[in-house]
């Protein structure tokens, strides 16, 4: 059995960009953006770090192929640099790459730099791109949110929820995140919107309205990990360390085998039990403090509430209409606005996720920090479609908690 | 066992537009039109061709029994999507025909059908000879509101017939009455009255002549007259002259379906199959640059397979269709603001294409011989988790299967011809399950576990290569 990750290495430093529509920014600025950020707060100097990682989804949009644009722009004093893509888990990819760069001794100081600049399409929504050679030859012209939607299909199949108490429900979830990024100044999508508006907005795939699908963003984010030995001989004192990294990987189970009934993610229950296990957490709906999951869609965060076994299987709807994933939730999720509204550049969003939880452990977190500052939070990356798609798990706490 | 029709089919597209919506939108331009307001015609959905019609066509045809002793394949169309492809070697590929099998496109007229069937039943190897058409007609024109698309197959081979052939006889004569040319995209008319008086009246009687007094039957003893005309009134014209009782002379179903052009001959020669008593005498003739007449004799009742529809049984499977601007869009006959979405690159590679032939054109996955467990595609590694064997499947067949809805949905955001893209999950009873495009359906038909059958499909075109791909879709099972 491996011993894993946990308490091997701690962040020392975190940067994100502002998201958003940022017609003034290429990607480098973008990286720049939050790198800027991510090395003033690790408090080092760039000739410091030994190795690093890019994470990018869609770098035919952008910046091309290879980690050359990182080490471009960041001008690494030719260190090695690894490009990763992995659909929406790329960023927590790189922040493993660059965590077991630590854990191995391989590196001293690592970085992992997540970036996407999506708005250089000139229509709304993720590019058109390829899907490779047979599924062109025989997948409908899909869409993102076309395929999330399914969930819903198979979701009620399952459980026999009416329409309505999911649309409530899911409408619940959207409301919640435009609530959350009103406080958050780096978010896109900063408007308070209503039930109503959400369950009147205009319909993009059956059942999901325009409110139930996140933005798609430019922006960066940045991390930079060490071992605790080193952080505080920086002069570190409130460690945040890793508890868990998981990932897990659809191999054709779903899509192609008739054991799964579409409503649920597969990959996402075996990374949670496997990251609880990594990061010892008994009681997820008790032990986790804060979440950042995949929202993509409203319907994926409400099946991964069940995934990731905080909500009881069938039991996601009522809890998300107590509200007890909102920011004064038992436990909130989504409190920086989510991909809902912080928004969705795809290489960046697992380490968004990584920074929200960081600023509101060390209290950090200004006009939306949780009063208790949070122990151990969980972020959730689900990458691909519900039929074959890439999750990772983090768990991130105080080190030492 | 003799020679002889063994079995019969078609496909006539859902959709059926009504001709009023035609009338209406083009009546300002041409008030004429309006004595053409009357009944509907059939309209391919935008993911049909002559090459889908064609492949149902068959389906129905071959519906219940083995296709392994098919040897020739004849496939009648003047709207071939490709020029120079062989199109009979894409629907026999789709049916899955044996790589022997002897495929030919027989092009560029009118009586294109006819003249297989006469060349089939010269040779007397067991032939499938399909003909479909999809029209095209100028906007605003009579031909838009007086054709239809669809298409019918004749099985011919040694067996127990359903009629055998008595006569035929035939005449070539470089009789202009329409064109379409490499530079003329559209059919090019002359006048109706020089057609019939002329051309139809001229050389279809003595062709008729010939062929029954090959066959040693007397014209009043000819029960149903299969002749479609574009031109009214010509084909009871023509079978006085021939001496053939007005009674015998059958519908054109042009109320329900229009004229099919060369796919016309043999769907009317289906209808009057599927009608004939043993012993009725059918005469089926096709004009064009000449004229073929052959003649058949009904020897046993036509008796439906299960999931056969035949003529009777398609033009009962109807939709309604009241908008104009559909057939405009769905025939590329406007320019139509289709979203940047549409862009996207469709590039087949067609060494691609040309490898998955199996899992594309004929929907075939793998069977597992270790666990049984069925696949699509077939693979190296079997995808049950409790067996994972290498090496073990054997091809297995999908498109005949019925497979169920799983999960759904409708897009909107998706470019698709026709929004919302309808597609979802489809699971089939003994294995194997694919993300698949959903057609021919009504929003209301969105249900998880609802039976689909498998039809073949345009799935998209390569606009920038001129490339039309073809996939398998699912639709509704049609009700019985």
């Amino acid at each position: 059995m491996p011993t894993g990750i946990r308490d091997k290495v701690v962040i020392l430093g975190m940067g994100c960009s502002k998201f958003g529509e940022r017609w003034e920014s290429d990607a480098p600025d973008l990286m720049v953006e939050a790198y800027a950020e991510a090395v003033a707060d690790a408090g080092i100097e760039t000739k410091q770090i030994d190795a690093a990682w890019l994470a990018t989804a869609i770098e035919e949009q952008h910046v091309g192929k290879s980690a050359v644009p990182l080490a471009t722009a960041l001008r690494l004093p030719f260190i090695p640099v690894t490009r990763v893509e992995n659909f929406c888990a790329s960023g927590t990819e790189a922040f493993r790459g660059a965590v077991y760069a630590v854990a191995s001794g391989a590196a001293d100081i690592a970085l992992a730099l997540g970036v996407e600049k999506l708005k250089d399409t000139g229509y709304g929504g993720l590019p058109q791109r390829g899907r490779g050679v047979f599924n062109n030859m025989t997948w409908p012209n899909l869409s993102a949110p076309g395929l999330f939607a399914q969930l819903a299909a198979a979701y009620r199949a399952k459980h026999g929820k009416p329409l309505e108490d999911l649309k409530r429900a899911m409408a619940h979830i959207s409301v919640k995140s435009h609530d959350n990024a009103a406080r958050n100044p780096k978010a896109h999508l900063r408007n308070k919107i209503t039930i109503d508006a959400v369950l009147k907005a205009p319909t993009v795939a059956e059942p999901l309205g325009l409110y139930d699908c996140c933005g798609v963003s430019d922006g960066a984010a940045c991390a930079i990990v060490t071992t605790p030995d080193i952080a505080r001989s920086l002069g570190k004192r409130d460690l945040i360390g890793v508890k868990a990294l998981q990932l897990s990987v659809s191999n054709g189970l779903e899509a192609q085998y008739n054991s799964w009934d579409g409503s649920h993610f597969v990959t996402t229950r075996i990374a949670a039990e496997r990251a609880y296990k990594e990061a010892g957490v008994r009681s997820p709906r008790d032990d986790i403090d804060l979440l950042e999951v995949h929202d993509c869609f409203s319907i994926t965060e409400l099946v991964t509430m069940e995934d990731l076994h905080i909500s009881r299987e069938g039991g996601a709807i009522a809890d998300v209409l107590d509200g007890f994933y909102d920011a004064a939730g038992k436990v909130p999720c989504q409190i920086d606005g989510g991909l809902k509204c912080f928004g969705h550049p795809i290489g960046a969003s697992g380490l968004r996720m990584l920074y929200e939880l960081y600023l509101q452990m060390l209290g950090r977190a200004g006009e939306r920090q949780r009063k208790e500052l949070p122990r151990v939070g969980l972020t959730h990356n689900l990458g691909g479609y519900p039929h074959q798609n890439v999750c990772s798990i983090a768990i991130v706490g105080h080190h030492g908690a | 066992m003799s020679y002889g029709i063994l079995a019969a089919g078609a496909y006539i597209p859902r959709l059926r537009l009504s001709r009023r919506s035609i009338v209406d939108a083009n009546a300002w331009l041409n008030p004429a039109l309006k004595s053409q307001a009357k009944g509907e015609r059939a309209m391919c959905n935008w993911d049909e061709d002559s090459l889908t019609m064609a492949v149902e066509a068959a389906r129905d045809t071959l519906a219940g029994r083995g296709r392994a002793d098919v040897a020739a394949l004849h496939l009648c169309s003047t709207t071939f999507p490709f020029l120079d492809r062989l199109n009979a070697g894409v629907v026999a590929r789709a049916l899955d025909l044996a790589d022997d099998v002897s495929a030919l496109d027989v092009a560029a007229t009118q009586r294109a059908a006819t003249s297989a069937l006469r060349t089939a039943l010269d040779a007397r190897t067991s032939t499938l000879i399909v003909a479909a058409e999809n029209r095209r007609a100028k906007a605003g024109s009579s031909s838009e509101i007086s054709s239809g698309d669809g298409a019918a197959a004749i099985l011919l081979g040694d067996g127990e017939p359903i009629a055998r052939p008595l006569g035929r006889a035939t005449a070539t004569a470089d009789f202009v009455d329409h064109y379409r040319s490499m530079e003329q995209p559209f059919d090019y008319q002359w006048e109706e009255r020089w057609i019939r008086d002329a051309g139809y009246m001229e050389i279809v009687p003595a062709v008729i002549g010939r062929c029954l007094a090959q066959a040693g039957v007397a014209a009043a003893d000819v029960a149903h007259f299969c002749m479609p005309a574009a031109v009214s009134r010509v084909a009871p014209a023509v079978a006085k002259a021939a001496g053939i009782p007005e009674t015998a002379v059958r519908d054109g179903l042009g109320g329900q379906c229009g004229d099919t052009g060369a796919a016309h001959p043999l769907v009317l020669l289906v209808a009057a199959l599927e009608d004939a008593k043993p012993g009725d005498r059918i005469l089926v003739v096709g004009f064009g640059q000449g004229a073929d007449a052959i003649l058949f004799e009904c020897t046993a009742p036509f008796e439906a397979a299960p999931g056969h529809l035949g003529v009777r049984g398609h033009l009962a499977r109807r939709c309604e269709e009241l908008n104009y601007s559909k057939l405009l869009a769905f025939g590329d006959l406007v320019e139509i603001e289709r979203g940047m979405r549409a862009e996207a690159d469709k590039l087949t590679p067609l060494s691609a294409l040309w490898r998955h032939r199996d899992a594309v054109t004929s929907f075939k996955g793998g069977r597992c011989t270790a666990c049984g467990t069925l696949q699509f595609p077939k693979s190296r590694i079997c995808v049950n988790p409790n067996c994972n064997a290498l090496d073990t499947q054997e091809p297995h067949a999908f498109a005949d299967k019925v497979g169920r809805m799983n999960s759904y949905t409708a897009d909107r955001l998706t470019y698709s011809p026709d929004p919302p893209a309808c597609y979802g999950m489809v699971q089939f009873e003994g294995g194997g399950r694919w993300m698949m495009d959903f057609t021919d359906l009504e929003p209301d038909q969105l249900e998880v576990g609802r039976a689909m059958r498998m039809v073949f499909r345009i799935k998209d075109v390569d606009a920038q290569r001129g490339f039309r791909r073809y996939f398998w879709k699912a639709a509704p099972v049609t009700p019985a």
